[in-house]
């Protein structure tokens, strides 16, 4: 009797590692060399002439990432126009949203998903998760924020990941370009997130490969790694952990444009200037879309919401819920965005079916330097 | 016992019932999700399972992740047995009180607590080298040992006071020095409920997420990172499925070893209600001073974070404390309302990891012995399973008809009740195994039924176990464990570890101080609950 549970596990053994040889004759290895057919033209009919007449009732299901919040009365204010009901899920960060959307897309749990970005939108795409629906909301969105030319994705939010510092606690000049981070006067100073845990930890990778190129990337990190750059694992132990904000030492950080107009904000005791500066040199294009999710029973509601979301009544409440700019232009900033936390002109970016094509090459090559 | 098998009488039927409940649990809320998901992860393909199981990366993830888990379990050996010690036998005031204390970094979101051990090492000068408190095998060692030690605490501690002492007084009598009794009787005795916590321990270490990730730097990377990175940054199901059977063959094979170690033991030992004889004067110094080491050691990082709680603007004060009362920005719901969710989640986790792991463990202690290993290892095997795989598994499974439990807020407090469950069996059956046969058999032959046993004899034996491991269940959920960030859930279900990690997760020096003000209320209320919870154990009513 002793021994049974040793026979146990001895056969659980076989029998998985059976299964593993099953599996893996059944496969192939092409998958990872497959270029993203990310932009090439659905197969999936698209919504047309939406009327929100014969909606009243309706009860929709929103997906987003948890760091989705709104003024109470916003959504309430769609459903006093339209009657339909909107219930939210909010599913861990961007990345659990992404992947629990491809594990559950026979069966979704929600109709209309937020929160997926330009970095992200190609692996959704490519997984046929969304509905195609032009919004005339569009018209009021730059077309540069309209990466997806048949609109399976509309764009809601964006902003910019972008090196910050601490003005007072700089050794040297405050940086002007990427180039600066590897100045021996930065040497320990620079802290940034992993490209593989934090979503702008990766928006900073890509930077550098925007501003670098395919062959000169490396080459920087090398040079970051050998200036003491330091990783962290999110945004959290980069701002509040290492860099002077939460006590920490470093004085440089991979943080948002939008950062700074937080800190003015929130500041304790009120302060007349933001603490902290963006290099902007270093900015990288994030922009947040919402999507109608393919195989929802209730294509017209859910494309009167992404309506929803590109009004003014939305729009305009993005910004000091979520840090980050709403994509309808004619939505109002709040003062401290307009005074604190202008976009750059000319932000870093990356076609996003280029990036979904090299993601784990990079990411792998990215472990590779550090680790080293 | 066996003489019935194989015949349809009262007993075998009983007895079939009391099996049927735990398994059916256990196969609905845990085998089904977990086989589900692995099952659409492998016909994924692209022969990620053998890939996996041949590169030399994994082997080196696996080793590491063996190692750190096995030097984390002794460490707390190390560090929670005086200790243990202490609260088993010495009686003085504030035991309850320390008790509650231990248990407190429990709770605490790994996050908040990476931060105050960066804090620390900033203060003491160990940021950098081998024994640096971020970014380093060390951290992860020491972030284990202060998650852990309550678990040693509180399960060894329960079990050693209620052990008789006989063997120990007969020794000294006969002259044996206090340190050889210790070594050669009372340990040996306590090697069941030492075995039961060690598993615990030795899963959850094996299997920890957060403090490897934010502690250990971007080099460290364990099976459970792993699957995370797989499943999460590259949304690929095929490789983390074949993390997740490595890491489930691994853990059965652990697990059964810990079993098999047991089952050599002695099936039962004495255990009784006893009164413990007053210390004397030089016992109640040592035992101070060990409190005080244990005590102090846990609570420097949690001393930083009240302080942080109460750093302002202008000094020290209550503002962020204040400042909570109306709703801080980026919560979905009020903070009063997320301790109401936390506490009313905590409340249904601790009732269904009470009531199926007292269940399971009374089928545990009287099912023949294959049954009984079989529930015990299956009952273990959710600490030992990645959260990935969980979360997800309970997603793709509970997605139709009448078990369409997705947008249901009862999905969260079952996947904490399965992380719980273990913490009770664990506490719960040593203590059933070592109550001395002769009580039951003198009931039985008085006529007593097996019913009127379990209830006037092994129940209030059990029940300081029982509400040791409720404990745990309490703060488990309390603490947001397990694998419900995966299956998502309505904003108004927020609860408090997601409303600190939410204020965590942006600018704004009044933000953050709100965030730590709201954690050091979450361990006041924790410690709270569980002097009140203690208190269980002595009362008649359960």
């Amino acid at each position: 009797m002793n021994h049974v549970f040793v026979r146990l596990s001895a056969r659980t053994l076989v029998a998985l590692a059976a299964l593993a040889l099953l599996a893996s004759a059944c496969g192939d290895d092409t998958l990872s060399e497959a270029a993203s057919t990310c932009f090439d033209e659905p197969s999936i009919d698209a919504i047309t002439d939406v009327t929100t007449d014969n909606l009243a009732g309706t009860t929709i299901t929103l997906a987003t990432h948890d760091s989705f919040t709104l003024s109470e009365s916003t959504l309430a204010a769609f459903t006093d126009e339209t009657g339909i009901i909107v219930e939210q899920v909010a599913v861990g960060d961007a990345g659990q949203l992404v992947s629990q959307a491809v594990l559950t897309k026979d069966n979704p749990t929600a109709d209309v998903l937020f929160g997926i970005d330009n970095s992200f939108m190609c692996r959704g795409i490519d997984a046929e998760l969304f509905v195609p629906y032009a919004s005339p909301g569009l018209d009021d969105v730059a077309d540069e924020l309209e990466l997806d030319p048949f609109n399976r994705l509309t764009p809601i939010d964006y902003g910019d990941v972008c090196v910050n510092y601490w003005t007072d606690a700089l050794p040297g000049d405050a940086p002007e370009s990427l180039d600066d981070l590897i100045d021996p006067v930065n040497a320990g100073q620079f802290v940034t997130e992993n490209p593989e845990t934090s979503s702008p930890g990766f928006s900073f990778l890509l930077a550098t490969i925007a501003k670098y190129g395919e062959d000169g990337w490396e080459d920087y990190w090398t040079s970051l790694v050998d200036n003491d750059v330091s990783i962290t694992a999110g945004w959290n132990d980069a701002y509040y952990g290492e860099f002077i904000a939460g006590g920490g030492a470093r004085s440089i950080v991979t943080s948002y444009a939008s950062s700074p107009p937080a800190e003015f904000l929130f500041a304790d005791p009120p302060v007349d200037a933001p603490p902290t500066g963006v290099l902007q040199d270093s900015c990288f294009r994030q922009i947040e879309f919402a999507g109608v999710l393919n195989g929802t029973a209730h294509p017209e509601a859910s494309a009167a919401l992404i309506d929803f979301m590109l009004s003014t009544t939305f729009q305009e409440d993005v910004p000091l819920n979520m840090f980050v700019y709403p994509a309808n232009g004619e939505a109002a900033l709040p003062d401290a965005f307009v005074q604190w936390g202008p976009l750059v002109d000319d932000a870093l970016t990356i076609d996003p079916a280029v990036i979904e094509t090299n993601r784990d090459d990079w990411t792998e090559r990215w472990n590779a330097i550090v680790a080293s | 016992m066996e003489r019935h098998r194989g015949q349809l009488t009262p007993q075998t039927l009983r007895r079939a019932g009391l099996v049927a409940g735990p398994t059916i649990f256990l196969a609905l809320f845990f085998i089904w999700p977990v086989a589900q998901l692995l099952w659409r992860g492998l016909s994924d393909g692209d022969g990620a399972l053998l890939n996996t199981f041949s590169s030399s990366s994994i082997r080196s993830v696996a080793w590491f992740t063996l190692w750190q888990a096995v030097a984390s379990t002794v460490l707390t050996l190390i560090v929670a047995l005086p200790l243990t010690a202490v609260i088993a036998n010495v009686t003085f005031r504030g035991r309850r009180l320390v008790q509650a204390l231990v248990t407190v970094p429990f709770v605490l979101p790994t996050v908040v607590v990476a931060g105050a051990f960066l804090a620390t090492g900033d203060r003491l000068g160990a940021t950098s080298g081998p024994f640096s408190l971020t970014k380093s095998v060390f951290a992860i060692l020491v972030a284990h040992v202060f998650f852990n030690v309550a678990v040693v605490v509180r399960t060894v501690g329960s079990y050693w006071g209620q052990l008789s002492r006989d063997d120990e007084h007969a020794a000294r009598t006969l002259g044996t020095p206090a340190w050889q009794t210790f070594f050669r009787i009372t340990l040996r005795r306590l090697r069941p409920s030492l075995l039961a916590a060690t598993s615990i321990v030795f899963l959850f270490t094996f299997t920890s997420f957060g403090v490897v990730l934010i502690l250990g730097g971007a080099r460290q990377r364990t099976i459970e990172t792993e699957v995370f990175r797989y499943a999460i940054s590259r949304t690929d199901f095929a490789t983390a499925a074949a993390l997740s059977i490595v890491q489930l063959i691994a853990v059965v094979a652990l697990v059964a070893l810990n079993l098999r170690l047991r089952s050599s033991l002695a099936q039962s030992d004495r255990l009784a209600e006893r009164a413990q004889p007053a210390p004397n004067t030089l016992t109640l110094g040592l035992s101070w001073m060990t409190i005080a080491a244990t005590i102090g050691l846990l609570s420097v990082p949690i001393i930083i974070l009240v302080e942080q709680s109460l750093q302002t603007g202008s000094g020290l004060g209550f503002d962020n404390y204040r400042s909570l009362a109306d709703r801080p920005p980026f919560l979905t719901v009020s903070p009063q309302r997320a301790l109401a969710n936390s506490l009313w989640f905590a409340v249904l986790a601790t009732a269904i990891a009470t009531v199926v792991g007292g269940w399971t463990s009374i089928a545990i202690v009287y099912s023949p012995t294959k049954i009984s290993r079989l529930l015990d290892l299956g009952y273990l095997l959710p600490l030992g399973t990645s959260a990935v795989t969980l979360g997800f598994g309970i997603l793709i499974t509970f997605d139709s008809g009448w078990l369409d439990l997705r947008q249901s807020w009862v999905i969260i407090p079952l996947a904490q009740a399965l992380i719980g469950i273990p913490f009770v069996t664990r506490a719960v059956v040593p203590v059933l195994r070592s109550i001395d046969p002769h009580l039951r058999e003198a009931a039985a032959s008085m006529g007593s039924s097996p019913a009127q046993i379990r209830r006037d004899i092994d129940f209030p034996i059990a029940r300081r176990a029982l509400v040791v491991g409720a404990g745990f269940a309490f703060a488990i959920s309390l603490g947001e464990f397990g694998a419900t960030s995966f299956v998502g859930r309505r904003p108004d279900f927020m609860t408090v570890p997601l409303a600190i990690g939410r204020l965590l997760s942006q600018p704004g020096q009044s933000i953050r101080g709100q965030a730590m003000a709201l954690s050091v209320i979450l361990m006041v209320i924790t410690t709270v609950v569980l002097l009140i919870v203690d208190r269980a154990d002595r009362s008649n009513v359960l």
